[in-house]
């Protein structure tokens, strides 16, 4: 197993040279720019690379944004400080695990993998999602979900472990939301699901019906309901073991089922 | 309940001349026509009527006329019989008037106040029968001046210039999505902008996977609010993307295509379940401001690789010069700008016939401003909402755009007729609709023929205008208003269009 | 000052400006220099477009503490214009105003930065005659500031707090930072730094963040769609809206809600960003009757548009979103530091560790004061 430093890319020049796989290579982000650190990633998984892990990261944009190949490479990248704006946006099925607070713009149509923040992530997370999962230790800002979609058996996964803000699950047309809301602090996020016409959301804890859109209807679990989040508790569980979290704990608390009224909520908006 | 509202349109049958064949019955979706057996003669139910002249046309013995119902009310300059009709049918139903395709109120279209130069004696015209007249222009963003570097004779360039969209012909399909036209149209547009040297744009709806390998390379994609059909395969195998913010029929609210329209085939290139409503909101929820946009500008270019030309696609409305230079400020290569009488699917009537500017004024304040700026190169101007004929392209050029997209235009080429109902989906040409057995009555050979033809026409008589002018270089043109004047109109309209009066 | 040619009509106009803010302040009232906040800004640099940039700074003038700070800018094309400016309002000080102290601001090489304009402070108190002797102080000086701002060609008042300066131009607010000496020349127990994305080219140095009057300084990130309703509801309040930018009317309105009619930033920030008629609907009583009056009063003061801003004031820093949060802001505190910020990472990068991080909700201040009152998130909640 080849360690590489950032040292541009004579590493993996020389690695290939000598016809070694690489694995994992560490790039020291400080001071990097958006485009050439995004340029690097782009080389190392051009060469191969199936692991990286990025230190230091301050606020560069679109980690993983450049990281198409029409061969479907994947790659594992480790983000240890603060990522930027539009984290992994478009991803195309790569993993990303974030040692810190994630911003705005987190999975932004995001087509397939999975990201993984240990900490909280702010507004617009998941917006347009249409594959994939992403894992939140802890509370997400405004817009959560916005649109997310999906189709047949491609459906995206959100689970955030605390609570959420304003306009949660806006429009949305597919996919699951999980809200586990284990600080125990009460859901004050209003506007959830305004204008949901597809997907659902899961929420442990309680709403007042006036905190949700006129779309949303508020129900009790089924027994397919509790098969899912019984699956992706466990994931949730999984990827943070430090909160040494009880499964039987968690799947204790109340949880509601949000799901919209019909498909097509805007039926009657036009006189034809 | 019966409505209050009288059928816009009379039928006028030639019974001597009808010989019962049933064609017309066949011919309309929404059920205007009906045989009585027991009559042995067609009636018509004229409140169904749409005005779209598809039976008039079919009709083997011509022996209908279908046109619109003289008004019965009191002539009143104010409470026009449309506004009256509308206001009886929200009555009715407490919702929203909905409408389809452009602008269709009087507001002054000044295409038709611009006259054009021709040269005479001291700059003499040039054949563009026999001399070569060159239209191909590039499309994207160009560097303000070129490194170069001269080794052994050979004259290597340094800069590096970002990616640009080659044209033939300055007119390009404008945006219209699989899902609001049928599939047959869809693939017409395709292939007669593959044929013909130019684009096609594929709207919000994405670009279904059969489609991708051939026509892929003539494609703009559309990044639109809703994102649907978005991923990164879909962003990379285009020529270019393009981000639309908003469009000229209804600036600043979203679209809403109702369920009815989502076929299987729709649901799968959209990714939604079939039959839900697609609806795009308003605003791109990730921009709220210039930043976000440049935001988004720049996660796609990393997303295909730095590879293709962006494009942003705004509305004109007030102000919008000062936004778009920001737009282009933010990285965009392309700015398309949508005016007043652009065309759409579906629009509430309100939104389409009173926000927005004509785009005639937008064109030629855009160019001034960025030239103002010093940044006119740094990207493309495409002008649309309204383009009818080739004169209104070489006078879009000349007041500051580069190419032009047309919308109504293919679409009028392809049989359409402006009837304005393509929300009902019962698009008897086959062109707004998803009804096999409608969309199947449009011939994609033939339409992209049709596409082909009009494209040729046009590119010849904007040579011969070309030509007429003493010029034989699309580039010669653009930005050059010394070749306008304008007619009949107020001295403002003049400055903000920085033309001189005819005579001066 | 760029003034727009004579339009036959008078036609006014506004900036719209996007941007990224960034506010750090010291609870306990230490002072620190500008350095951090300028590496902070400048990890946003991409928010912006170098045309803008600006601070402002809270306690850098102890020794004039009793002062007002007049800074000054004289603009124009030739030297000669901005010398002629600065003799006009030499003038007009002089007769309104008792000038203990005044010099250029100092600054760096005027070849780094586009066109800088003559910058200078005075140090002056008001000296009141006749009808005026009954104003105030801070009506006084805002009567005059307006005055100049409007009526003396090529000459503008940016900053005119005691004990507080801005500082702003054209160029990337790092540039600005550097220009001014603000890492080297100056503690503040507050700095606020605005970052600009202007869409109007005619970027001139005026038109920076921060907008202030007296001691109130506003950044801003967003767009104000309700600027016509808004200027014309100040303007019958004595404000000239003159710097064709939205972001004056904010600081303006903040001037005018809490210093003159005395209304606590809860209740101002509930006129400016006011929830909706649905949530007031479902209140008590009380807060329901409080609600709808400053509604019906004060509806031409709402802001509608994105917005996330950062007013600051003495021995204040207070951060406050739209309704709907359409823009970002993040709040940190890392302990006497209190922190706001459009990014979290530039946070970060000043302070890797931080206590407590959140973004606050829409429409609600986060509001942070020196000493004896704390700070947290959610509400404001006073102690005794």
């Amino acid at each position: 197993m080849a360690k590489a430093h950032s040292a541009k890319s004579q590493p993996v020049k020389a690695a290939q040279a000598y016809g070694e796989r690489i694995d994992t290579v560490e790039i020291d982000a400080t001071g990097i720019e958006t485009k050439e650190l995004n340029d690097r990633l782009r080389d190392l998984m051009q060469a191969g690379a199936v692991k990286v892990v990025l230190r230091n990261v301050c606020g560069q944009r679109y980690i993983g944004t450049r990281l198409y190949s029409p061969e479907r490479k994947k790659m594992d990248i480790e983000i240890f400080g603060t990522p930027g704006n539009d984290l992994a946006a478009f991803l195309f099925g790569h993993k990303i695990r974030v040692h810190g607070n994630a911003q705005d713009g987190v999975g932004n149509t995001m087509d397939a993998g999975e990201i993984v923040v240990e900490g909280r992530a702010g507004d617009v997370l998941g917006f347009s999602m249409r594959g994939g999962k992403i894992f939140v230790r802890d509370s997400v800002g405004y817009r959560t979900a916005l649109h997310m979609k999906e189709y047949e058996d491609k459906r995206p996964v959100l689970v955030i472990g605390g609570t959420s803000q304003d306009f949660l699950g806006e429009y949305m047309a597919g996919g699951i939301v999980i809200l586990l809301g284990l600080d125990n602090k009460p859901h004050k996020g209003n506007f959830l699901g305004t204008g949901m016409h597809g997907g659902v959301i899961y929420l442990r804890g309680s709403v007042d019906k006036t905190q949700v859109g006129s779309q949303v209807e508020i129900s009790p679990l089924d027994e397919m309901d509790k098969e899912i989040i019984d699956r992706y508790v466990s994931e949730f569980i999984e990827r943070f073991p430090d909160l040494k979290l009880n499964k039987e704990e968690v799947l204790k608390g109340d949880f509601i089922r949000l799901s919209p009224r019909s498909k097509r909520p805007y039926g009657k908006l036009y006189a034809y | 309940m019966k409505s209050f509202v009288f059928p816009e349109f009379q039928i006028i049958r030639d019974e001597e001349k009808c010989g019962q064949c049933r064609g017309c019955e066949r011919q309309c979706a929404f059920g205007t026509h009906r045989y009585d057996p027991v009559q042995d003669r067609l009636i018509s139910d004229e409140y169904k009527c749409a005005g779209c002249q598809r039976c008039v046309v079919f009709c083997p013995k011509d022996a209908i006329i279908v046109r619109p119902t003289p008004s019965f009310y009191r002539p009143n300059a104010s409470w026009s019989r449309e506004k009256l009709e509308d206001l009886k049918k929200q009555a009715e139903t407490g919702g929203v008037i909905l409408t389809g395709c452009g602008n269709d109120k009087p507001f002054r279209i000044y295409w038709d106040h611009i006259v054009l130069n021709a040269s005479q004696v001291t700059n003499p015209s040039i054949d563009p029968l026999r001399e070569p007249m060159e239209l191909r222009t590039f499309l994207g963003s160009k560097p303000d001046l070129i490194d170069m570097k001269a080794k052994n004779g050979d004259v290597e360039i340094e800069t590096k210039i970002g990616p640009n969209l080659m044209v033939e012909t300055p007119i390009l399909f404008s945006a219209m999505s699989y899902g609001a036209i049928s599939y047959n149209a869809f693939r017409s547009l395709a292939t007669a902008a593959c044929k013909s040297g130019t684009f096609f744009n594929t709207g919000e709806g994405g670009l279904p996977k059969e489609m991708r390998d051939e026509f892929g390379k003539c494609a703009i994609v559309q990044v639109a609010s809703g994102r649907f059909g978005i991923d990164a395969e879909y962003l990379n195998c285009a020529a270019a993307v393009e981000i639309k913010v908003g469009q000229g029929a209804k600036p600043g609210i979203g679209g809403h295509l109702p369920g009815e329209k989502v076929s299987p085939a729709v649901a799968a290139t959209r990714m939604i379940p079939a039959g839900t409503d697609a609806i795009s909101p308003a605003p791109h929820h990730d921009i709220y401001s210039i930043e976000d946009l440049s935001m988004l500008i720049y996660a796609l270019k990393e997303a295909t690789n730095y590879e293709k030309p962006i494009s942003v696609k705004i509305a004109a409305v007030h102000n919008f010069a000062a936004i778009a230079s920001g737009i282009v400020r933010a990285g965009a290569d392309i700015i398309a700008i949508d005016g007043l009488r652009g065309g759409t699917g579906a629009a509430p009537k309100v939104i389409r016939d009173n926000v927005g500017i004509p785009i005639e004024l937008a064109i030629s304040s855009l160019d001034q401003r960025l030239r103002n700026e010093g940044i006119r190169n740094r990207a493309s101007i495409i002008a649309a909402g309204g383009i009818r004929c080739s004169a209104d392209v070489i006078k879009a050029i000349a007041l500051g755009a580069d190419a032009v997209y047309i919308g109504s235009a293919a679409l009028i080429a392809m049989g359409c007729n402006l009837c304005q109902k393509c929300y009902t989906g019962k698009c008897n040409w086959g062109i707004c609709t998803q009804d096999p057995r409608l969309s199947g009555r449009l011939n994609i050979e033939i339409a992209s023929q049709r596409l082909s033809n009009l494209i040729h026409a046009w590119s010849h008589e904007i040579s011969e205008m070309l030509g007429g002018m003493g010029i034989n270089a699309l580039e010669s043109l653009r930005g050059n208003r010394d070749h306008l004047r304008g007619i009949g109109l107020y001295e403002w309209e003049l400055e903000v269009l920085g033309i001189k009066g005819a005579g001066e | 000052m760029v003034r727009k040619r004579r339009a036959r009509r008078p036609l006014y106009s506004k900036e719209i400006c996007a941007c990224s803010i960034f506010g750090a302040m010291n609870r306990e009232g230490e002072r620190f220099t500008g350095e951090g906040v300028i590496k902070a800004i400048a990890n946003m640099h991409v928010r912006g477009n170098g045309l803008g940039g600006g601070f402002a700074a809270y306690g850098i003038y102890p020794e004039y503490k009793d002062y007002y700070a007049l800074h000054l800018m004289f603009t124009g094309r030739s030297w000669e214009d901005k010398r002629s400016a600065k003799q006009d309002f030499d003038a007009f000080l002089c007769e309104n105003f008792d000038v203990v102290y005044d010099e250029e601001i100092p600054h760096g090489d005027e070849t780094t930065v586009s066109d800088p304009p003559l910058v200078w402070r005075y140090f002056a108190m008001p000296n009141k005659r006749g009808e005026e002797s009954r104003l105030s102080d801070e009506d006084y000086v805002v009567s005059k500031v307006m005055w100049v701002n409007t009526k003396i060609e090529n000459a503008y008042v940016f900053s005119s707090g005691k004990n507080m300066g801005c500082f702003k131009g054209v160029g990337y607010p790092e540039e600005i930072g550097e220009y001014f000496m603000l890492d080297r020349l100056y503690r503040a127990y507050t700095w606020t730094v605005h970052g600009r994305f202007p869409t109007n080219t005619q970027a001139w140095w005026g038109g920076a963040h921060p907008f202030s009057l007296l001691d109130t300084t506003v950044v801003h990130n967003g767009e104000i769609s309700s600027y016509g309703t808004n200027r014309w509801y100040l303007e019958m309040y004595g404000y000239a809206c003159t710097l064709q930018t939205d972001t004056e009317v904010i600081a303006y309105a903040a001037d005018l809600l809490m210093r003159r009619q005395h209304l606590p930033i809860e209740i101002a920030a509930k006129i400016l960003a006011p929830p909706i008629w649905n949530s007031i609907d479902r209140m008590n009583e009380t807060e329901k009757k409080l609600l709808t009056t400053l509604r019906m009063v004060y509806g031409p003061l709402l802001m509608n548009g994105p917005f996330s801003i950062i007013i600051g004031q003495t021995g204040k820093m207070i951060g406050l979103t739209d309704r709907i949060r359409l823009r970002p802001l993040t709040a940190a505190t890392r302990g006497d530091m209190f922190y706001l910020s459009s990014e979290e990472a530039s946070i970060r990068l000043i302070s890797p560790e931080l206590d407590c991080v959140w973004t606050p909700n829409g429409g609600e201040p986060v509001v942070g004061e020196l000493k004896s009152i704390r700070m947290v998130k959610d509400e404001v909640i006073r102690l005794s």
